[in-house]
C-alpha cells in the first residue's frame, strides 16, 4: 500500500479536569490513504470528537497529549510551531463540523465567508475567489449559487448550509477532509442526500476523507475503512465488508447487533448493550469492554488484549479474536 | 457598500412605525442641522459684547433677548448646540471604540490578560462619576479636551464590559472554531467575525448614552469646569441664568429648553433604534 497521507500513532489525549486526567483517548493508531474514506464509530463519549479535533489540532485548552504523535505526509503535526500549524489547518487538513446551523458567522453573508476562507491562497483577486467558491457550491449541488453567495446564513436551510460548509473545506483542496458527525443534526432525509454527496465527492476528490459518526449505516453507505472505537480505544479495524459481516471485537459484533436495520422482525424491546462505559478517570486494568462483554473472563478482566490480526486487511484489540 | 445603504433605509422605515422614535429622529436631526448650520443662521455673533443692551427681554432683534454682557442669547444657543454635540459626538465616538479593543482584546485574549482588563474597568466604574471628572480636572486642567478625556475614561469601561461579555460567549461558538479549523489568526477572527456580531449592540448604547454625556459637559460647564467661557456652552449659558435668575428668567430657560429636548430626542432615537434593530421586535410588528 502507499504511503499514508495521516498516520496517526500510539495517540493518548487526556482532559484535565483539575484533581484527575480523563483519559479521553488511549493510544489509538490509525492510517488514512490518498482516496480512501475512513469512517470512525463509536458511542458517545468514546473519544471519536477528541481524536477528529486532534487531526485538526484544535483540542479544548484543558486538553493533554500524553503520547503520540500525527503524522501529515510525513511531518509530524505537533512537532511543528504554532504559525506553520494554522496553515496546516484549512489548506491540507479541513473539517465540516457537526452543525451547520452554527458553523457560519450569522452577521455576515456566505460569499463573504467562502471569499475569507481564501485567505492563504496568494496571488488570486477578491474575483477569482468569488467565482472559485460560486462554483464549489454548484460543485455540491446548490441550485443557483451566485445568489447563494449573497445570502446569510440564516436564509438557508439547514441541508443548504451543510452543503455549504462542505463547499466551505473543500474550498482550499485540502488533502484530509475530517466530517465530524456531518449529519447528526440533519433529518433523514438530508442526511441521505449529504451522504449521496460525500459518495459523489469521492470520485473526483483525491484526498483521504475521515468521517466521524455513531452511525453504522452512515458507514456502510461512505466508507472504504472503519475503525471501531470504544472507551477511548481503537478496538476494531478493518474494511467494511469485513467488519459488518464478520466483527472478531465482541463490541463491534454487540453494535451492529444493535443496529434497527439489521432487523429482520417486528421486534417489541430493542436490543441494548447492558451496563456502561468504564470510569475514563480510571481506566480499567485488562480489557475496557470487559465489564460489559459475554465472552470476558478472568484473563480479560486483567490483562491488556493485544492486537491480533485477523487478514491482511482486519485486526482487533481483544483475547478472543483469534479464536 | 449596497446592502448597508439598504439596511439603513429598512432601518429608518421601521423607525418611522415607532412615533417616539421618528420623533427622537426628528429632534436629533434639527440639532444637527443647528450646529452645523451655526454660522449660517444665528443672527448675531455670540461672542460679540454689548454692555449696553445687556440684560434685554426677548424682541424682533433680540428673539430670546441678551444676557449679562449683551451677548445675543439665541446666537450663543446655536453655537452651544456646536459645543455639546461636538463634545458629544467625539468622546462617545472616541469612547466607543476605546471599549470595543479593549472589550474583544479582554474577551479572547488569554485569561491573565482578561482578568486584568477586567480589574481595570471594575475599579474605574467603582470611582463616583463626578468625584472622578473632577480628579481629573484639577490635574489636566478644565477645557474641551480635558472634557473629552473625562468622557472617554468614564464610559469606555462600560462598553469593554458589554463588549468582553459578548465577545466570551462568541468566542466558543462553532463559526469561529470553524474560522480556527480553516486556518484564520486570532486578529482575523477578532476583526472580520467577533466585531460585525458585537457592534451592534455598542451603536445602540452609544447613541443612548450621548444625552448623558451632553448632560455631563452642560453640568461640568455649569461647574466652570467644562468648556472654558467665552466659548458658548449650553452649561455655561445655564451658569450665567443662573446668577441673574431673578432680573432675567429667560436666560435659563433659554439655555435648559434645548438641553431637555436634545437628551429627549437622542433618548427617543436610542430606545427607536434599539427596537428597529432587534429583528424579534421587528417580527412582532411585522404580524
Amino acid at each position: 500500500m502507499s504511503e499514508a497521507i495521516l498516520r496517526i500513532e500510539n495517540l493518548s489525549i487526556g482532559y484535565d479536569a483539575g484533581i484527575c486526567q480523563i483519559h479521553a483517548l488511549r493510544s489509538a493508531t490509525l492510517e488514512a490513504h490518498a482516496g480512501e474514506v475512513i469512517g470512525i464509530v463509536g458511542e458517545s463519549g468514546c473519544g471519536k470528537s477528541t481524536l477528529a479535533a486532534a487531526i485538526i489540532n484544535l483540542l479544548a485548552p484543558n486538553a493533554i497529549i500524553n503520547s503520540g504523535s500525527i503524522y501529515y505526509q510525513g511531518t509530524d503535526i505537533f512537532s511543528l510551531n504554532k504559525d506553520a500549524q494554522r496553515k496546516l489547518r484549512g489548506q491540507d487538513i479541513a473539517m465540516v463540523f457537526q452543525d451547520p446551523m452554527t458553523t457560519f458567522n450569522p452577521v455576515l453573508t456566505l460569499g463573504d465567508q467562502l471569499i475569507d476562507f481564501q485567505q492563504h491562497l496568494e496571488g488570486v483577486s477578491i474575483s477569482e475567489k468569488r467565482i472559485r467558491a460560486t462554483n464549489l457550491l454548484a460543485r455540491v449541488g446548490i441550485p443557483d449559487p451566485s445568489l447563494c453567495m449573497k445570502r446569510f446564513p440564516h436564509e438557508l436551510s439547514g441541508g443548504m448550509r451543510q452543503r455549504a460548509s462542505i463547499a466551505a473545506a473543500l474550498l482550499m483542496q485540502p488533502n484530509v477532509l475530517v466530517a465530524d458527525e456531518p449529519t447528526t443534526a440533519l433529518d433523514v432525509t438530508m442526511e441521505a442526500q449529504i451522504i449521496h454527496l460525500l459518495r459523489e465527492l469521492r470520485s473526483d476528490y483525491q484526498g483521504a476523507i475521515i468521517v466521524v459518526t455513531h452511525h453504522l449505516g452512515v458507514v456502510a453507505e461512505l466508507c472504504d475503512r472503519v475503525y471501531v472505537m470504544y472507551a477511548g480505544q481503537v478496538v476494531e479495524q478493518g474494511l467494511v465488508d469485513d467488519i459488518y459481516h464478520a466483527p472478531k471485537h465482541p463490541y463491534t459484533s454487540a453494535l451492529i447487533a444493535c443496529d434497527p436495520a439489521h432487523f429482520e422482525e417486528h421486534t417489541p424491546i430493542l436490543p441494548t448493550i447492558a451496563g456502561r462505559l468504564p470510569d475514563l478517570m480510571n481506566p480499567p486494568q485488562g480489557c475496557s469492554f470487559a465489564a460489559r462483554c459475554v465472552l470476558a473472563n478472568e484473563l480479560c478482566r486483567t490483562t491488556v488484549p493485544p492486537w491480533v490480526k485477523i487478514s491482511q486487511t482486519q485486526s482487533a484489540l481483544c483475547h478472543k479474536a483469534s479464536q | 457598500m449596497f446592502s448597508a445603504v439598504e439596511s439603513l433605509m429598512r432601518t429608518v422605515k421601521s423607525l418611522s412605525r415607532d412615533p417616539m422614535g421618528f420623533l427622537g429622529l426628528g429632534l436629533v436631526v434639527m440639532f444637527l442641522l443647528m450646529a452645523m448650520l451655526a454660522p449660517l443662521i444665528s443672527p448675531f455673533d455670540p461672542l460679540k459684547i454689548n454692555v449696553q443692551s445687556k440684560f434685554m427681554e426677548p424682541s424682533l432683534a433680540h428673539w430670546l433677548g441678551t444676557d449679562q454682557l449683551g451677548r445675543d442669547t439665541l446666537s450663543r444657543i446655536i453655537y452651544g448646540s456646536r459645543t455639546a454635540l461636538s463634545i458629544s459626538l467625539t468622546a462617545t465616538g472616541l469612547a466607543g471604540i476605546c471599549g470595543l479593543l479593549l472589550g474583544l482584546v479582554a474577551g479572547f485574549g488569554p485569561r491573565w490578560l482578561d482578568n486584568v482588563f477586567v480589574l481595570l474597568f471594575d475599579s474605574i466604574s467603582s470611582l463616583p462619576m463626578i468625584m472622578f471628572a473632577l480628579a481629573v480636572i484639577t490635574v489636566l486642567g478644565p477645557g474641551t479636551g480635558t472634557l473629552i478625556v473625562v468622557i472617554i475614561l468614564i464610559s469606555a469601561p462600560g462598553y469593554a464590559r458589554l463588549i468582553r461579555a459578548q465577545t466570551l460567549t462568541l468566542k466558543n461558538s462553532d463559526f469561529v472554531l470553524a474560522e480556527k479549523s480553516m486556518g484564520a489568526s486570532s486578529g482575523r477572527i477578532i476583526l472580520l467575525h467577533l466585531l460585525p456580531n458585537v457592534v451592534g449592540p455598542l451603536v445602540i448604547i452609544l447613541s443612548m448614552d450621548i444625552p448623558v454625556v451632553i448632560m455631563l459637559e452642560a453640568g461640568l460647564s455649569y461647574l466652570n469646569l467644562g468648556v472654558r467661557p467665552p466659548t458658548p456652552s449650553w452649561g455655561n449659558i445655564l451658569y450665567d441664568g443662573y446668577t441673574s435668575i431673578r432680573s432675567s428668567p429667560t436666560l435659563v430657560i433659554a439655555a435648559g429648553a434645548p438641553l431637555v429636548l436634545a437628551t429627549l430626542g437622542f433618548t427617543f432615537l436610542g430606545e427607536g433604534l434599539r427596537d428597529a434593530l432587534d429583528p424579534k421586535l421587528q417580527l412582532m410588528s411585522l404580524r
